[in-house]
């Protein structure tokens, strides 16, 4: 990224991805490019592919056909564990956190840190008290530490807590790109101006981020560049600056077609 | 999406303030599973005790540990099991198999022709490596055929209990053709007039190494992940198939101790062996309070419930009670306690 010639080039690029669970077809040689240092997101009617094409990026779902590449090498990730020993941290719709497990615990789920020495070696012996120092002190720097203990199962949070501990998860380990599905879904007014402060952040720290959102207003609020997906494909990429609200809306439901010379194809933020 | 998104946490914080003491109870045994359990036991010891005063003996006590340790040990390996939403129904097959093996390899009478005489030790050795293989075989169905572990352990109680019985016949071996280190879990050390028996000093050995193990590393920590919600716990990079299958595997390792606590126990290996040994380790665990739905749990409670069967099969018996009510008794506790868990899970912030 330090080089200018290096941030024309996509960071992370799908090419014709291909995805179909029996008779309906999921990605239908979907396409996307994701610059280093922006915001990107992807909006598009319910059924166009969204969730489906960034869980291809994340992992979680296997394409049919169809390629990835991060960082020009090609990927081909098995399971979300690939994806995150990438660098590649997702927030899913379903947020993927256990209920019964407290907040220390769930932000660690899946990567614990062991005691040094031999507690650790030999006795597998979790460090809970790192982990519980070290997530709250997460929680507080995105801003995000309302919660009354850190040691709180997350059953016992809210609806907006519980998006809080899944985004933080994603924030504190994502170390290329973050994904994020419908972050603001269940959120109230002002745990959603939070969320996207977070996005914001991110991106000045230089971490890209991918946003999933039915919300026009935000995205058009923090996006670099929109990208409509529409019947599994890629329809077109656009600017909040060259196009309206409306205009997007146009081309998810297929009432309008950008040609290609007037869409955001290439980076339109300089990587710093 | 509402407006006054302040207003609404507000509202939910005065109505968390405002907690009637029913909805505390709920919270404090949600947050403290094996609180319900110990509550039970101690009023049954304490109305036991006022019943027939002789419960309380020291003999009677020992008695009791004696009774439990059998239980208790298998309710190891049944609440791992659980806490992963699975059961295992053939636990007390892979049991009797594990210490049939044990005690046809060891066998001294020379009498006998499948005297195989191995040394006692290389035995005991084979034989829990048998109730480990028994475990794996049910993990393997369960994460490789994805089949239900409900339907799977029904399956292989019975393939258990029959390859029991073709391999080592209907024969009962008794104490006196064992070698002593298998049955030395019975013997029984004496602390003034209450005897404690070794196998019972393993059992809780064996509690306090998996409470560990369950609390403290990252294993543990990814059964709760798992049995509460698989799906989160894949998308969290945890691989489930690995977790359920060695939950299987280390609860055929238990399983198999616990074979060689049972020869110490009844002094004999009889492949007819207590067939009320699946539902009574089942029925340990869900009066001690671990959730038939996974994810929900302690090992603690589940100790408990295993004395609480035991304390209450034997406290009515010594009230003067048929046997008859001793089972129902035990059925309205099993029916209480799952009635309880489902309440307790209805606590939301």
């Amino acid at each position: 990224m330090s080089t200018p010639t290096l941030a024309l080039e996509p960071l992370l690029s799908c090419r014709g991805l291909v995805k179909s669970f029996g008779h309906v077809i999921g990605l239908n040689g979907a396409d996307l490019d994701l610059y280093p240092g922006e915001v990107l997101a992807v909006v598009g009617d319910n059924g166009a592919g969204k969730s489906t094409l960034i869980k291809c990026v994340a992992g979680a779902l296997i394409p049919d056909t169809g390629e990835i590449t991060l960082n020009g090498e090609r990927r081909e990730f098995k399971r979300t564990q690939d994806a995150r020993l990438q660098g590649i941290e997702t927030v899913f719709q379903t947020l993927a956190v256990s209920p019964a497990l407290d907040i220390a615990s769930n932000l660690y789920l899946g990567r614990e840190l062991r005691k040094p020495g031999v507690m650790g070696k030999v006795f597998r012996m979790l460090d809970k008290k790192r982990m519980r120092t070290e997530a709250s002190q997460h929680l507080q720097d995105l801003g995000i530490g309302t919660v009354q203990s850190i040691t709180q199962t997350v059953e016992t949070l809210s609806g907006g807590q519980r998006q809080a501990v899944a985004v933080a998860r994603a924030a504190v380990f994502g170390s290329k790109l973050i994904i994020l599905d419908e972050p603001t879904a269940a959120l109230g007014v002002r745990e959603s101006a939070r969320v996207l402060q977070l996005i914001k952040d991110l991106r000045d720290r230089g971490m890209p981020v991918i946003l999933i959102s039915h919300n026009m207003p935000q995205v058009f609020e923090v996006a670099d560049r929109i990208h409509v997906q529409r019947l599994g494909r890629r329809a077109a990429v656009v600017t909040p600056q060259t196009h309206t609200m409306n205009d997007v809306v146009a081309i998810m439901t297929g009432a309008m077609s950008v040609d290609e010379k007037d869409q955001a194809l290439g980076p339109v933020r300089s990587a710093n | 999406m509402s407006d006054p998104a302040s207003g609404t946490m507000d509202l939910a914080g005065e109505f968390l303030g405002r907690r009637t003491p029913m909805q505390r109870i709920q919270v404090t045994l949600h947050r403290y599973p094996y609180l319900s359990p110990l509550i039970v036991l101690i009023v049954a010891l304490v109305i036991f005790a006022l019943i027939n005063p002789k419960f309380i003996l020291p003999g009677n006590l020992s008695f009791i540990t004696q009774q439990t340790v059998v239980i208790g040990t298998l309710a190891i390996a049944q609440t791992l099991i659980i806490l992963t939403a699975g059961i295992d129904l053939s636990i007390g097959a892979i049991m009797v198999f594990g210490q049939m093996v044990m005690a046809n390899l060891a066998l001294t009478a020379a009498s006998n022709a499948t005297n195989f005489g191995l040394p006692p030790w290389l035995a005991i050795t084979i034989g829990i490596c048998a109730s480990i293989l028994a475990g794996a075989i049910n993990g393997f169905l369960i994460v490789k055929l994805s089949l239900p572990p409900f339907i799977v352990t029904l399956g292989t109680l019975s393939v258990f209990t029959a390859l029991t019985l073709i391999l080592f016949k209907a024969r009962t071996i008794q104490g006196p053709e064992m070698p002593d280190l298998l049955k030395v879990m019975g013997v029984a050390i004496k602390i003034g007039s209450f005897q404690l028996m070794v196998g019972v000093i393993v059992m809780l050995v064996l509690f306090a190494v998996f409470t560990y193990v369950l609390r403290m590393t990252s294993w543990g920590t990814h059964i709760y992940a798992v049995g509460d919600d698989p799906q989160a716990a894949e998308l969290s990079g945890i691989s489930t198939k690995r977790v359920l299958f060695s939950v299987y595997v280390v609860a055929g390792f238990i399983t198999g101790i616990g074979a060689w606590i049972y020869i110490g126990r009844t002094g004999a290996a009889s492949p007819n062996a207590d067939p009320s040994i699946n539902l009574d380790t089942i029925t340990a665990v869900v009066i001690g309070g671990t959730s038939l739905f996974g994810g929900r749990g302690t090992l603690i409670g589940s100790l408990l419930g295993a004395f609480i069967v035991v304390v209450v099969e034997n406290g009515l018996a010594l009230a003067g009670l048929d046997q008859a009510y001793r089972v129902l008794a035990i059925g309205v506790l099993v029916i209480a306690a799952v009635a309880l868990d489902q309440w307790i899970r209805k606590v939301r912030a």
